[in-house]
């Protein structure tokens, strides 16, 4: 797999990291309370086949975390963006 | 002739004789022969035996597909099994051998198995050896596992090295025959950069344009995604040993590709079709052309299709008898019965060989007619063709399921890996000619074998179809089919017919054809490349390791890095060195490299603001010149790491963070500051290994460092308090930071410097602090002096403790939000039953507590259910003998009582009395002195 | 037909005409007491202890494909206990136990072979780390030993111990631990739980789950409509899909795990053995081939096939714990999906679905827990209450904050 790098260009996956799934978002107050909103934010997943926006980050490169829409059935990269 | 060489003809160097062993018999061959062709030109015949029923096996084919003819090569540390004869070039002094046979090779004991074939029938090994349950793992199983297997590993590190390179390019041809150069040459022509990988040695150059690079001996093994192709190129299997590299892995990433890896034959599936002598008819072909070889004095063909028939005038050529052509077909062909015309062969059309006859190798064949009569005819070289299979394996790495052509009998390539187009024999094109399938010859009662490589046959897959084995993956599973060495290259058509036969249905309704990577097997050496022993993963060298080394330091692995562990004088084991250390730095002065802990500089109108987001605690209202300890925490609430953070400037922070998590708290920065605040004006950049920081503890610290500062930089205690930090300059214009920071307790410093000035600086230090008896301290003191002030590390922050566990709930910031704020609230995370921290000491003052142990009330049962908690972290403390801290359900609240502490791995079982986790100084006297 | 030395000797002398279909090949009924879907070790060993030790009337196994053709079929083949958190340590235990009486309970070989695991470690916050969850094992009446160097040299002598980048110290050893013989356990469990009445439906794939009022009705299917009282999911790779159909979500990713197998050799290496400076284990099957693992890819993928990096990582880890396979060759590679949970460890649970039962989340070592995962969901769905050992594999252990996680690496599937 190869991931286009807004910055580097081109680099092979063994130069990212990918950590989690880009289709959350973190409840935005905050908040003290271990809500629903937050167990969802850091636990629930839709995990379902097809493309799904993710969070790659660049270790080996710049740095950059990135946006990677992917299609988890076919491994096909279809759009990488900064976040 | 000679032996069975041809007199003239081949691609073989004859004025390059090679001499060789195999069985430590010598023969010779030429530069360029293959040990198979080797083999054939000197009548050896029986080259293996067989998995199973250790049946006499030969050659079958001349290529990579080769399931019978496996050897050993090489002797000793270089010795390497299951080398396919076929493919493994000779040398000057080559020591091959056969293998999986008793004493010899001729008269193998083992081949008993054979006559007790009808008790071990497919999956026969799932029906008995249960009685009695004891005896699997001392009988049966050593039994099953000394007979089976086929090579031997040389049992000793592999001498050998492996390289690894990247090559990119417009277009990757796969296959050098004809079809791919031609490809090739059309690729070059619009100008891209074309590679072309063979998996043979290349016994003549092709010519090609200064834009393709050929690649022979390469063997493309993998499709991966994005346009990345795995090939292994063999540098010097084919000489003699070598210094050189062995094989070179190399990664291709193109950005299209060309399949030209032309078809393979499949054999006919007759009685005793395994014996040496019955041979695939292209390899007889093959022998003949290309090495210059005739396979046998006589020969009979079995044949169901046209492609086989140009090998008439070949044997003819080659000056061998042919007996007969077999043709499974009934009217055969005008091809065929022409050619054979002219070489005055009878053609028996509409028969079919029912079995080779013979006892170690082929000496006949016994025909069926089409009138239903038995002819026997001798001959000593049976050369069928059931079909080609055009090459697909690498079509099938991804999702591509190859599809079946009712009009060539074959499965053709299915859905293509992107950016891969086939060509050739290998998309199905210009193979089996007027083929009429013949995927067994019927009636015939003993042994057809379809998988030669794992003894499997006719009737074993009619047998899975019987116990309702019927899947083709059931077959494959239930049989062994296809899970041999060669993945079932010329077996799994051949079975997948059979199958379809037993279940009424087509071949395409019963299945398909899949391979997985690699296309042929690939050492794991050379997959692991040159990352193995020192070199298995870098090493990070602290700026001081050379002060370090001359300091007599024994080193131990922190992940990457080599750190300094002790500094043995004579006489001293480790715990003598590391308790004297810190008899030194709590009485007087020492040293410690400290760069291994994460530094990560961040600066910006926002980094203060950046850091409240990112620590539990506040920090904006820390004044500049002033460090603080910060506790940061995972979204879910865990502690995740801590360190010191220090403000170097308004909009200038340095923090810390521990030398196991650097990589990842930088991360996770770059997380919040790119993902989740990108509003934040902050940014910052790791400095770990841009700064040599030292660490300067014990009470004579300020005097040493005194004589290093820069004047008028003042570090007495009231211009420079504990937590305070500066840029300066020391040793006469050096530009340094200095923290008055200290994790041993004691009055202490430390002061980073460029990293290229590690070594001096800590030379600088000792000769400073000579006077005062300064000494270097490793990780054992101060791994002692941390547990001795009850400071988390490590084993405590393990990713499964909160900062409750951990006593550090005061720094959880009530008034703002946090990484982690929200999860940390859940009801089990603050359940004060939650083990939290504590210190222990043995009760009767001379056991050692080890860390591992786990804690029982007093006077409870060893069981599970009075499991209170863990030791994390213990010492030998030169003060205070042995303590420890550790995990205690109700921790804090126990503090006076004792507990069990229970180690039944290591025989430990003793009484301690909890303690608060602060052992020495607990009021923290020393650290303001 | 009851398998034996005896009537494998009498069938060879008949040419094996009597052998019978080792399951029946049923046909989908209207409807059931309970459906399993899933026909892995998961949901045939669930059929089998339900038919076995319950009272539950009909039930029937739903496989979309060939049985067995998940990770039952495509995983490393090591069983142990040797887990070192409470919440698991029992379960695995009784799994443990389970194997050890499996194939004379289920009258089928599957060649558990307890030839111990060694998890070598490689500098002592390792050793104490192991220790902490030896004593725990030992708590827990499981075996485990610490060994030092030496004693593990004398055992496993072609270990690098003198080269090493990171020097073997010594090894955690359950010597209990060991491999089964995978496909075997599918095909075990098949053949006794349709001999116990269980329907096992082949190439039968659920497309949707029929529910009324929040309670569970049934199943759609490519072979119709099957009705189901209660309906267990036991999926693993697809949970997050069928719990979609459902109209739930779960702390589930599906990442990709390659599997690894060498050419057959003579025999090499006696025990399991798992690499603590890298990830990488290793045994040699009963046929010789060396079969061996690593990490997880690190990334979401339902394609079941990984890249080149991770097969570079594994066979680096290989030839630095043990260079004497460098010249053994990689055979075939493979890759299975896995549930990987937020805390590492399974779930055996109700779902928010009445009568809808989850057996998921088992990341990459659910093999080990075939036995015990069949035995304590048949618990549950008969019982409606979950069985004692399994009973923190709860759903909702993620908002209460009772998580189970071993490594301690948070809620980040790929790296547990």
């Amino acid at each position: 797999m190869r991931i286009p790098c807004p910055h580097c260009g081109a680099r092979g996956v063994e130069e990212f990291l990918y950590t989690q799934d880009a289709g959350v978002t973190r409840p935005k107050d905050g908040g003290a309370e271990p809500t629903k909103e937050w167990t969802d934010y850091v636990y629930m997943r839709d995990n379902l086949k097809g493309p799904r926006k993710e969070y790659w980050y660049h270790s080996a490169g710049c740095h950059a975390w990135l946006v990677v829409t992917r299609d988890v059935s076919t491994h096909e990269i279809l759009k990488v963006e900064l976040p | 002739m000679s032996g069975f060489r041809i007199a003239s003809g081949g691609l073989i160097d004859r004025a390059k004789p090679v001499s060789f062993t195999f069985d430590g018999k010598h023969y010779q061959g030429y530069a360029g022969d293959t040990l198979a062709s080797a083999l054939l030109a000197n009548g050896v015949k029986l080259v293996g035996r067989s998995f199973k029923y250790h049946r006499p096996r030969g050659i079958l084919s001349a290529g990579s597909e080769e399931p019978n003819a496996l050897v050993e090569l090489r002797t000793g540390a270089y010795r390497e099994p299951n080398t396919r004869a076929t493919m493994a070039e000779i040398f000057n002094g080559l020591e091959a051998s056969s293998q999986n046979r008793g004493f010899s090779l001729k008269y193998d004991p083992l081949a008993v198995n054979n006559l007790l074939s009808p008790f071990f029938a497919a999956g026969f090994y799932y029906k008995t050896f249960m009685w009695p349950a004891k005896l699997w793992e001392k009988f049966y199983e050593p039994m099953i596992r000394r007979a089976a297997g086929l090579g031997r590993n040389a049992g000793v590190p592999d001498p050998d090295t492996y390289e690894k390179t990247t090559e990119f390019c417009d277009v990757l041809v796969i296959g050098g025959g004809a079809d791919g150069l031609c490809a090739a040459r059309e690729a070059a022509a619009s100008g891209g950069r074309v590679l072309v990988c063979d998996e043979n040695a290349a016994l003549e150059t092709p010519d090609l344009p200064a834009n393709v690079k050929f690649m022979p001996r390469t063997t493309v093994f993998a499709v991966y995604d994005g346009g990345t192709y795995a090939a292994l190129e063999r540098l010097t299997d084919h000489l003699p040993v070598s210094d050189a590299p062995r094989q070179r892995l190399t990664k291709i990433v193109a950005e299209r590709s060309i399949l030209a890896t032309g078809a393979l034959e499949r054999p006919m599936v007759f009685g005793h079709n395994d014996k040496p002598g019955s041979m695939l008819a292209g390899a007889v072909a093959i022998y003949i052309t290309r090495y210059g070889v005739a396979p046998g004095r006589n020969a009979v063909l079995f044949i169901n299709n046209d492609d086989a028939a140009s090998l008439i005038p070949l044997l003819v050529s080659a000056k061998v008898q042919i007996s007969g052509v077999v043709d499974s077909r009934p009217k055969s062909s005008d091809l065929v019965h022409d050619l054979a015309r002219e070489a005055g062969v009878p053609v028996f059309a509409g028969a079919v060989i029912t079995r080779a006859l013979g006892c170690q190798s082929v000496k006949g064949a016994e025909i069926r007619l089409n009138n239903g009569g038995v002819l026997k005819l001798e001959c000593d070289l049976i050369a069928s063709s059931g079909g080609f299979n055009p090459n697909v394996a690498l079509t099938s790495h991804f999702d591509g399921k190859p599809v079946w052509d009712d009009a060539i009998s074959a499965f053709i390539p299915g859905n293509l890996p992107p950016g891969m187009e086939v060509i050739g024999k290998a998309a199905g094109q210009g193979i089996n000619l007027n083929i009429q399938p013949c995927w067994h010859v019927g009636a015939y009662p003993g042994k057809s074998f379809v998988d030669f490589q794992n003894d499997v046959t006719v009737k074993d897959i009619r047998l899975a179809h019987q116990e309702g084995f019927s899947s083709v993956e059931h077959v494959k599973r239930y049989t062994t089919l296809g899970m041999a060495t060669d993945q079932g290259k010329t077996a799994n058509v051949n079975a997948l017919a059979l199958l379809a036969e037993a279940t009424g249905k087509t071949v395409p309704e019963t299945g398909t054809t899949r391979f997985r990577p690699p296309y042929t097997p690939v050492a794991i050496g050379a997959l692991a490349g040159p990352h193995k022993g020192k070199f298995f993963k870098p090493t990070r060298c602290a700026p001081t390791h050379e002060f370090s080394e001359a300091q007599g330091a024994v080193f131990v692995e922190t992940g990457m890095w080599l750190r300094a562990q002790y500094y043995p004088r004579a006489g001293e084991d480790w715990l003598a060195a590391a308790q004297r250390e810190v008899n030194t730095v709590r009485n007087h002065v020492g040293i410690c490299d400290v760069t291994t802990l994460g530094k990560i500089d961040i600066q910006g109108p926002d980094a203060a603001k950046f850091l409240e987001c990112v620590y539990t605690n506040s920090w904006t209202n820390l004044a500049v010149g002033r460090v603080r300890y910060g506790l940061m925490l995972r979204e879910d609430g865990m502690v995740m790491d801590d360190g010191t953070t220090a403000r170097l400037g308004k909009q200038h922070f340095v923090m810390t963070t521990t030398t196991a998590n650097a990589a990842k708290v930088m991360q996770h920065l770059e997380f919040c500051s790119q993902v989740l605040w990108p509003e934040l004006d902050v940014t910052f950049i790791s400095v770990t290994d841009q700064w040599a920081q030292i660490a300067v503890a014990g009470p004579d610290s300020r005097a040493t460092l005194e004589k290093l500062v820069d004047a008028p930089f003042d570090i007495g205690n009231e211009a420079f308090p504990y937590m305070g930090c500066a840029e300066l300059t020391i040793c006469g214009g050096t530009p340094a930071r200095l923290f008055r920071i200290s994790f041993s307790g004691e009055l202490a410093y430390e002061i980073a410097v460029p990293a290229r000035y590690g070594n001096a600086l800590a030379a600088k230090l000792m000769e400073a602090g000579a006077e005062f008896g300064i000494a270097p301290y490793g990780t054992e003191a101060l791994g002692i002096m941390r547990i001795e002030k009850g400071h988390a590390a490590g084993p405590e922050l393990n990713g499964q403790t909160t900062a409750h566990d951990l006593g550090l709930h005061k720094l959880l910031s009530k008034k703002k939000d946090f990484i982690g704020r929200a999860l940390a609230a859940r009801p089990a995370l603050t359940d004060p039953a939650r083990p939290t921290l504590v210190g222990l000491r043995p009760v009767d003052g001379v056991s050692i507590i080890r860390a591992g142990s786990h804690l029982l009330p007093v006077g409870a049962a060893a069981t599970a259910e009075n499991d209170q908690g863990h030791v994390s972290s213990a010492a030998r403390s030169p003060s205070l003998g042995s303590i420890a801290l550790a995990l205690l359900a109700n921790g804090p609240a126990r503090i006076g009582e004792q507990i069990r502490v229970y180690d039944p791995v290591r025989n430990g079982d003793t009484l301690a009395e909890i303690v608060n986790p602060v052992h020495y100084d607990p009021s923290g006297s020393r650290l303001h002195a | 037909m009851r398998y034996s030395a005896v009537s494998v000797i009498r069938e060879a002398l008949r040419g094996h005409k009597g052998w019978k279909p080792a399951w029946r090949k049923a046909t989908p009924a209207p409807s059931y007491d309970v459906v399993i879907i899933g026909g892995g070790g998961g949901g045939l060993a669930t059929a089998y202890y339900l038919a076995k030790n319950h009272n539950v009337g009909r039930i029937a196994v739903l496989e979309k494909g060939w049985l067995g053709n998940g990770n039952i079929g495509r995983n490393t083949t090591i069983i142990r206990s040797n887990y070192g958190l409470p919440g698991n340590t029992p379960f695995y235990e009784l799994s443990m136990k389970l194997w050890e009486g499996l194939e004379q309970d289920i009258n089928y070989n599957a060649m558990v072979s307890q030839r111990g695991v060694f998890n070598i470690y490689h500098s002592d916050p390792q050793r104490d780390a192991y220790a902490r969850r030896g004593n725990t094992m030992r708590l827990h009446g499981v075996d485990a030993e610490l060994l030092d160097r030496e004693q593990l040299r004398r055992e496993i002598p072609f270990l690098d111990y003198d080269n090493a980048r990171f020097p073997v110290q010594g090894a955690l050893v359950q010597r209990r631990g060991g491999t089964v013989r995978h496909d075997a356990v599918a095909w075990g469990y098949a053949r006794a739980a349709s001999d116990r009445g269980v329907d096992i439906i082949e190439n039968c794939e659920v497309t949707g789950i029929i529910q009324e009022n929040g309670v569970v009705m049934g199943v759609e299917t490519t072979r119709g409509r099957i009705g189901a009282r209660k309906l267990g999911i036991a999926v693993a790779g697809s949970s997050s899909l069928l719990a979609n159909m459902a109209g739930f979500r779960l702390p589930i990713e599906s990442h990709v795990l390659q599997a690894f197998v060498s050419e057959g050799l003579k025999p090499l290496i006696d025990n399991v053995i798992t690499f603590g400076a890298g990830h990488f284990y290793i045994s040699q099957s009963d046929k010789g081939g060396l079969v061996f693992g690593g990490d997880i890819d690190g990334y979401n993928s339902y394609a079941a096939r990984g890249n080149l990096p991770t097969v570079e990582d594994v066979c680096e880890g290989g030839v630095a714990l043990m260079p004497m396979i460098g010249r053994a060759r990689l055979l075939r590679s493979w890759g299975g999906i896995m549930d990987m949970t937020m805390d590492g460890s399974p779930i055996i649970d109700f779902s928010p679905v009445k009568n809808l039962f989850i057996n998921a989340g088992w990341c990459y070592g659910g093999f080990k827990a075939v036995p015990a995962m069949g035995y304590c969901f048949a618990h549950l769905i008969a019982n409606e209450a979950p069985h004692k050992v399994a009973a923190a594999y709860r759903l909702d252990r993620f908002a209460e904050g009772k998580l189970i996680d071993e490594k301690g690496v948070g809620a980040q599937p790929n790296l547990h």
